[in-house]
Formats: C-alpha cells, structure tokens, sequence
C-alpha cells in the first residue's frame, strides 16, 4: 500500500500535525472527523517517555540528556488502513486525533481534505512561529561599529 | 526484644493537611495557574525539567507548584513521575546545529558568522529590582526584525567549533553512531565513558556544577576557558517509528548549547591545538551549560595526560555527587528517626565513660597510695 512517493508525504503530514497546537487542530480534526469513517484503537493512546538523544560536542558520539514526556497511538480503520502517532507531551487525544488522520490520510479519497485541511494549515502556523521567533532574535543582533579617535585622523 | 513503636499517623495525616493549607496560602490571592508558572517563571522550569531530567514543561509547573517553589523537592517529584513512565524509544540525536537560534553569543569571535544575537538575557542588566515589578504594567512585545532568506539552518549559524575545525585549530567531533550508556538503566562504574559523565552532567545540580567549574577557573584543575560559544533555542526531535519503516518529527524542544574552548594540547601528529569541553542542558539555562562544559572539560584529564588532582577532575567524586536527589535524599534522611541506632551509641557511650570513670579513679588511687 505504502508506496515510495507516499512515505515523503506520509511523514510530511505527521510531522506537521506533531507541530500543531492541540487546540487548533482539534478544531480541523472535527470538521473532517464529523463525516470520515471512524477508527478503533489498536493501541493506545498511552504516555510514556523517549530519551532525548544529544552528540558530544555536537556532533560527535550520541549520549543521553535527559528524557521527554511523549504521547503515542495506533489506530484502524475497518477499511484496514492503521495510522500511527507519537506526540511530545501528555495530551491523548492529539495523539488519537493525528493516529485517526494518519489511517484517513492514506485513503485516496480524504487525503486532500486533510492537507487543505489540516497539514496545510499547520505548515503555515509553523511558518508563521518561526518566522516571529528569528525576527524578535534577529532584533536582538549586535551590529558592532567602530568609531574614528581623534589621534587616527 | 524488639517491640515496635506505632503512632504518628494522626500527626503525619494533619501535618500534611497543613502543608496543603500552607502552599495554598491566603485564600483571597488567587491561585497560581499552570500557564502562569510555565510562563512567567520559565526559568524555574526549565530548571525543574533539566534536573528532573524529563522535558514536559506543564507537568513540571505542576511541581513547582505542588512543592511551594522548593526546586529540589519539584526535581525530585519529576524523578519519581518518570520512573513510572514506559520507555517508548530513543530520539535520533538533536541537531543542535539547525537550531532555531533565540540568543548566540560567542566570546571568540567578534564576527562569528551569523553574528551575535543577544535573546532575551539578564546580560547588561543594571541588576537594580524594578518598582513596576510590585505591579502589572503592560509590557511592550518584542521589536522584530526583518530576516532575509531562510531563517535557520546550518549554513545560517555555523558552530564556532566548526570554523576553528576548518584551520585544524581545535579537536574536531568524532563521529559516531555508537549505543550510548544509560546511567537510568545500568549502575554506573568507573572509568565512566563520556557519554555517561554528560548524561550524569546534564542531569546534575547547578549549585554544585556552578562551583565546580568555579573552582577550575579558580585553579583547581585550571583549563583556561574561553566561551566558544553559547546558544539558545528550538530543537526537533525526531523519533524512529518501526511501525513506519521511518523516522518522524514529535515536536520542538528548548536546550542551551555551550562550546567551552579550553587551552591547547598535543604535540602528535595532529600538532597542538585546542581542546573543548561541552555543555548541553533541557531550556534555557547558560549558567548551567557553562559549567557543564567546564566540569566536561576538567573530567578528561586522562585524555590530555593531565595531573589529576583537583576536585573536578575527579570523576568519581563529581558523579556521585552532582545528583541533588540522591545527595538531598541522604542528607535529609537524617532527620527521620534513628532512635535505636541513637540508643545503641548511648549504651556504647555511657560504657565507655564507666570504663573511663574506673580507670580514672584506679590511678588515682595509685598516685595516692605512691
């Protein structure tokens, strides 16, 4: 089912719902959710940890700092097709939210709602926070001058 | 024969319910909010989630808050909380080079490409308290400033590591991909690796650490540091999901990166150059990744043939004591009863003072009769 082109999108959409807020996307999910076939739980969702990975010095060998809190869940579809998330954070229903697009995500028929929908929009807040986040840094920048002394001239 | 003693349960029971009354404090204030404390008390957070060793901002509000602002008992919650938590995976390593930058500072270089960005920092403040602190005064937002091009990547911000490492003036990274050690699941033995002194660093008190690296600046295992650099900002974290056959992205977190350079070394092939010691916490704390990077640095003695001879050269002594959970849980067990360890060292005192007594009296009995 999962053919080349689809892991690039497939992963494009988790990825970009893991970054929504869970009030926002919430909001999307039930519009979609209100005539999509529903999902029965696989697994999940559940909380649980990851251990957050660092490199020493960088980008030398990979050592433990510390771990994060993470949300995950499976879900099916009776049409077969399972969706799969794992969220930061200890909120259970993004995760089953983001597992039930996932399943929806890869049925030919829901997957363009779901990127106009949802994937599209969660892009574009990211963006958007992004884009504020280097601007109020970028305010911050020294911009270092010199000044001519009397003796030089 | 022993006989136990029972009771305190009472007294427990409304001591508890008085610590409660007490962290509530003045019914008329308003109680505090979890978006109130992950707000405007980030930094005690951050703090909180660093040592606690578990990133999730809401839940370590609720310590702080839980535990009247007392940060080690907050730390030491978060602990008990990730005990009971599965373990799901690991993340693929942090890429702390496509940082999305909030402060980059570097003491190296005047004009380290990407450029110095303040952030949001008590740098230059005039450390006098505010009088609009004792009100709510509306507070402007952030100046912004146009960013042209892509905003974050590596290209935007190289590493100062990185531009030394060009002209093979510093030790580079070694690559790796290798396992690292988990002092969470295996007892810790020395020789300790690295990765498990940064993970026991990074998890450590910053009291302690603070000081540590104090001490070598002070030159007790001096390594004459210099702030390669510091950064502050987002980082994804991506996880393997086997289920998938790929790795997908869970979200953001904050961590603060310090590349201390230290004095150079070697006289090998590679000829002499510097050395590093590195630094890399949960949020925003430099004053903690700072030190890290110089008790990181002070710990590899051996590596540089070092005299290892001061205290923060001495792994064994910094790791098993940068933990304020374990250090408070034994000092603080102190005050719990010892009654019977206390009677039996009375029993033992008073014998001995017996013995004493008599053999006082013998020799002046001796004396006398003499």
């Amino acid at each position: 089912m999962t053919t080349e082109q689809q892991i690039p999108d497939r992963k494009r959409a988790l990825d970009a719902m893991a970054s929504m807020p869970a009030d926002i996307l919430a909001e999307r999910y039930g519009a979609i959710a209100r005539t999509a076939p529903s999902a029965i739980p696989v697994r999940g969702p559940e909380i649980g940890a990851v251990m957050v990975r660092g490199r020493i010095g960088g980008g030398g060998a990979p050592f433990n700092l510390g771990e994060a809190s993470v949300t995950r869940a499976t879900v099916k579809l009776d049409s077969g097709e399972v969706g799969h998330a794992i969220v930061l954070g200890r909120d259970l229903e993004k995760a089953r939210m983001v597992a039930h697009l996932d399943a929806l995500g890869q049925r030919a028929e829901w997957q363009p709602m779901i990127e106009t929908d949802v994937v599209g929009p969660a892009l574009m807040l990211d963006a958007e926070a992004r884009r504020q986040r280097a601007e109020e840094t970028e305010a911050t920048r020294v911009d270092f001058f010199t000044l001519v002394r009397g003796e030089d001239r | 024969m022993y006989v136990a003693v029972k009771g305190g349960e009472a007294a427990i029971e409304k001591a508890h319910r008085l610590l409660a009354d007490r962290r509530r404090g003045d019914r008329s204030v308003p109680a505090l909010s979890l978006d109130q404390i992950a707000g405007q008390l980030s930094l005690a957070v951050d703090r909180v989630m660093a040592e606690g060793s578990l990133y999730d901002p809401e839940l370590a509000a609720m310590a702080v808050r839980q535990s009247r602002g007392d940060l080690i008992e907050a730390i030491f919650l978060i602990r008990a909380y990730r005990t009971t938590l599965p373990r799901f995976g690991a993340t693929r390593p942090v890429e702390t080079g496509a940082m999305r930058i909030e402060r980059r500072v570097s003491a190296t270089y005047k004009d380290i490409p990407g450029g110095q960005l303040l952030g949001p920092t008590f740098d230059y403040t005039h450390r006098l308290i505010d009088p609009d602190m004792a009100g709510d005064h509306p507070v402007e937002p952030g100046a912004r400033r146009d960013v042209s091009g892509d905003v974050a990547g590596d290209a935007a911000y190289p590493r100062v590591t990185d531009i030394l490492n060009g002209e093979g003036l510093i030790e580079p990274d070694v690559a790796s991909d290798a396992e690292p050690g988990d002092l969470t699941r295996d007892p810790t033995g020395f020789p300790a690796g690295r990765d498990l002194r940064l993970q026991a660093l990074a998890r450590g008190d910053e009291g302690f650490l603070l000081s540590l690296g104090y001490s070598t600046q002070r030159g007790y295992g001096r390594t004459h540091p210099f702030v390669g650099e510091v950064r502050i900002g987002l980082v994804d974290l991506e996880i393997d999901l086997p289920e998938l056959g790929f790795a997908v992205a869970i979200g953001a977190i904050r961590v603060t990166e310090c590349q201390m350079v230290s004095q150079f070394k070697g006289g090998g092939e590679d000829g002499p150059r510097f050395t590093r010691g590195y630094g890399l916490v949960f949020g925003q704390s430099e004053r903690k990744a700072m030190s890290m990077s110089l008790v990181d640095r002070a710990l590899r003695a051996d590596e540089f043939d070092e005299n290892r001879a001061a205290p923060a050269q001495d792994e064994e002594f910094v790791l098993s004591h940068c933990d304020n959970v374990e250090a408070t849980g034994f000092v603080e067990h102190l005050k719990l009863p010892h009654y019977v360890d206390f009677q039996a060292e009375l029993d033992l005192l008073r014998m001995l003072r017996r013995e004493h007594a008599a053999a006082s009296s013998e020799t002046a009995r001796q004396e006398a009769a003499e």
